[in-house]
């Protein structure tokens, strides 16, 4: 396997890598590399059969017959298709950008979309790639895990639902700074949030757009620069001309193609056991490859299993998921960085009213929990019937799965019905990363447009026709920006990134917020010091984790992998030389173990020893916002707390919110 | 645009809108603890009962996936409770509460 599919596969799991156990990218040059699948069309180099050439030279016990799996899309059907959704959003953004007039029209929609819109809307911001192919990907390779993992994501609305939509609704106008400034020093406190939001969206951002690229790159062979480059103009287009509402309708269609797809394929699943669950779990366990690739993996930590209880363990947890507490600190993070992720947030203030944004979160949590039912459909329905071992040999993250897999059931109705299944895929992974990008660049924008620009330098005197200039500006020179780190960031580790928006969401903006609307006390020195305090905890936390490379770490992996391949090469018949990927290998783990150094903060190795650094940085927000504020007094805020309550509970003078 | 003036400090002392917001906050942090217990309670399980996640329940299918499941239609289940009282009870009081002040 070349180094650059490795630093593709671990870029697409941008997200499910936060707890990988798996390797991770390291910003090494890979030379050489092929660029993406579909150019090794041609059986003879197929990653597949390449695969199998060791496997047959050094055992000769029957191994399981292996499926000889590999993904080509279609040139012409793919791109005819990702023509048709360009020119679908672009008659959307001609369509919004007519009634795109002030500066409510521009953040929010004008507050005319539906709850039912809107709930749409947000699973479209908030499924991105990452959930979409990586979560079934896992499933497909380790099982139990990859579906426990899928959990965390859904039970997150729970408290979006319960805390944060309705007081948000009724207490804010556009950003997070809106609710946080209400009874506080407007001034800092805006400055703040802006930067907070400013923060979480661009780490997410980064890690999208690299994951765009890599992915259009792989999907349809264009160059990685070119796919960023296509991938912010559209982002910059939607954004800058048709804001919330050309947004709002992007994510809308895309979560209405997520689901078409999903629903379809697992249809397919189903079909092949006849629409039989108890018989779809048999043949998970009886599955000869799965029980193979499971006696593999658990081989690793000295246990034996054959057979049929190999197979029944690929349904029992531990395969990757093996430190409970970086999983707690994840699910902490999820289950209170959603409520505090700005994209998110910015979605309530476009419908009208709190009976509104409840019914849009609802409808948001079946769509979202419907589809991670569906990715368990998807998962083992790959490891069926693609085989484990077929979709690593694809891409090693198992990231492909779902793509294969449709491309697989589809040819077996008819040849061309595969490649039309596997396009319409491709555009919905294309519709998903656009979704996403733009929601990430809107909230940016509204941050530092509307509560820098707008509220601290002009102190709230600019009229419409500036705000709404401000606002395009604005979100020109994010996406421009953003298009920019991701051309600068494609051999980057981003792999951190998005736990690392969850943990500053979670740790510096949800706790103010939530202080903010529900305490009494709560002032400005409690927000600055919250918002301080957790966004650099869970940063400098993540700087010193296990997520940075380590040099002295990738030397000592190295040095084994030099070891093993330097004794399958002895073990070698004579005159016999290795093939050519692990010759690839070797030449490269004898450089890597070569490296000395220390990682970007000068370490050796971790300090902190978990992927996740929530556990530890969000009751930091806490307390820090309670003890700021608890030194600092301020009798206004106090005062003015029954207005912000009357206000979040009843949504009384929320026409004020509304018409500005 | 020109405000109507609200007596906050009044609004928040009205006996309607004490029962509104003690019967809200009881409701929204009751339910919103049971299911972060409920939430965690799976990998908690997963990493220290392996043996009863293991245990299988309809035919190879085992309590650890029946409990992963679970927490989908809990989550949906909590989600149309809370839509339920909110739309019965909630909007309801804070209806009256609107009315009785006249505005």
């Amino acid at each position: 396997m070349t180094f650059k599919k490795i630093i593709i596969a671990a870029s697409l799991t941008i997200t499910v890598a936060a707890v990988a156990f798996a390797e991770e990218p390291k910003s090494a040059p890979a030379a050489g590399a092929t660029p993406a699948v579909s150019t090794t069309a041609p059986a003879a180099t197929a990653p597949g059969v390449a695969a199998q050439t060791p496997a047959a030279a050094t055992s000769a016990a029957p191994a399981p017959l292996k499926k000889n799996v590999e993904l080509k899309a279609n040139k012409a059907i793919t791109l005819t298709m990702f023509a048709v959704i360009i020119g679908i959003t672009m008659g959307v953004v001609v369509w919004a950008a007519r009634q795109t007039k002030s500066a409510s029209d521009f953040y929010a929609a004008g507050g005319g979309i539906t709850g039912t819109q809107n709930g749409w809307a947000i699973a479209g911001d908030y499924m991105s790639a990452a959930s979409f192919l990586g979560i079934s990907g896992l499933i497909s390779l380790y099982g139990y895990d990859g579906f426990m993992y899928s959990v965390g994501w859904l039970v997150a609305y729970i408290t979006v639902l319960l805390i944060v939509a309705e007081p948000c609704r009724n207490a804010g106008k556009y950003t997070l700074g809106d609710i946080l400034s209400f009874r506080t020093n407007p001034k800092p406190v805006r400055a703040f949030a802006a930067i907070s939001t400013v923060a979480v969206s661009t780490f997410y951002l980064t890690a999208q757009m690299v994951g765009a690229g890599k992915l259009m790159a792989l999907l349809v062979g264009v160059p990685y620069k070119t796919a960023i480059v296509g991938v912010g103009i559209l982002m910059v287009g939607y954004v800058v001309f048709g804001g919330m509402t050309a947004t709002t309708w992007v994510q809308i269609i895309k979560a209405g193609l997520l689901m078409s797809g999903a629903f379809l394929l697992s249809f397919l699943v189903l079909l092949k056991c006849n629409f039989n669950p108890l018989a779809f779990f048999q043949s998970i366990v009886n599955s000869p490859d799965i029980q193979d690739h499971v006696s593999k993996m658990v081989l690793k930590d000295g246990v034996t299993l054959t057979g049929i209880d190999a197979g029944q363990r690929f349904l029992e947890p531990g395969l990757f998921l093996k430190n409970p507490l970086d999983q707690i600190s994840l699910g902490m993070a999820l289950v209170l960085g959603t409520a505090g992720m700005p994209h998110i947030l910015m979605r309530f203030f476009t419908v009208p009213t709190a009976q509104a944004a409840r019914k849009s979160v609802i409808i948001a949590m079946f769509i979202i929990g419907g589809f991670y039912v569906l990715t368990t459909l998807l998962g083992f329905g790959a490891a069926i019937n693609l085989t484990p071992q077929g979709i690593i040999s694809v891409d090693p993250g198992g990231n492909m799965a779902t793509l294969i897999l449709a491309q697989t059931l589809g040819a077996e109705i008819a040849p061309i019905l595969g490649d039309i299944f596997l396009a319409f895929l491709c555009s919905v992974a294309f519709a998903t990363i656009l979704a996403v990008v733009s929601g990430l660049v809107l909230a940016a924008s509204a941050a530092i447009a509307h509560d820098i620009y707008v509220n601290v330098v002009k102190d709230g005197h600019a009229d419409q026709h500036e705000q709404v200039m401000a606002a395009r500006i604005t979100s020109l020179v994010v996406g421009v920006v953003g298009i920019m780190i991701g051309l600068m960031a494609e051999k980057a580790n981003v792999a951190h990134l998005v736990a690392l928006a969850f943990a500053v969401a979670s740790s510096g903006n949800l706790p103010v917020v939530v202080l903010s609307l529900f305490w009494r006390k709560f002032n400005t020195a409690g927000v600055i010091s919250g918002l301080v305090v957790g966004t650099i905890a869970s940063i400098g936390l993540v700087m010193v984790s296990p997520n940075m490379t380590y040099p002295l770490k990738v030397a000592d992996g190295a040095k084994k992998v030099v070891a093993a391949m330097e004794k399958k090469q002895a073990e070698l018949p004579p005159g016999a030389t290795l093939s050519e990927k692990d010759a690839k290998s070797l030449a490269k783990a004898k450089v890597d173990s070569q490296l000395t150094g220390t990682s970007m903060m000068g370490l050796e190795k971790p300090l902190f020893t978990l992927k996740n650094p929530g556990i530890v940085s969000i009751p930091l927000g806490f307390i820090a916002a309670i003890l700021g504020c608890l030194m600092f007094p301020n009798k206004r805020s106090e005062e003015m707390f029954d207005e912000v309550y009357v206000r979040q509970n009843t949504g009384l003078g929320m026409a004020k919110a509304i018409d500005h | 645009m020109s405000e109507k003036v609200y007596d906050w400090a009044a609004i928040a002392k009205n006996p309607k809108f004490i029962e509104l917001h003690h019967k809200k906050q009881a409701f929204l942090f009751g339910w919103w603890i049971f299911s972060s217990v409920y939430y965690f309670l799976l990998p908690i399980g997963a990493a220290y009962a392996p043996g009863l996640f293991k245990i299988k329940i309809i035919g190879v299918i085992n309590f650890g996936y029946m409990f992963a499941l679970s927490q989908f239609f809990v989550s949906w289940g909590l989600a149309l409770y809370y839509a339920h009282v909110a739309n019965k009870d909630f909007d309801r009081l804070t209806r009256e509460l609107i009315n009785e002040l006249h505005l």
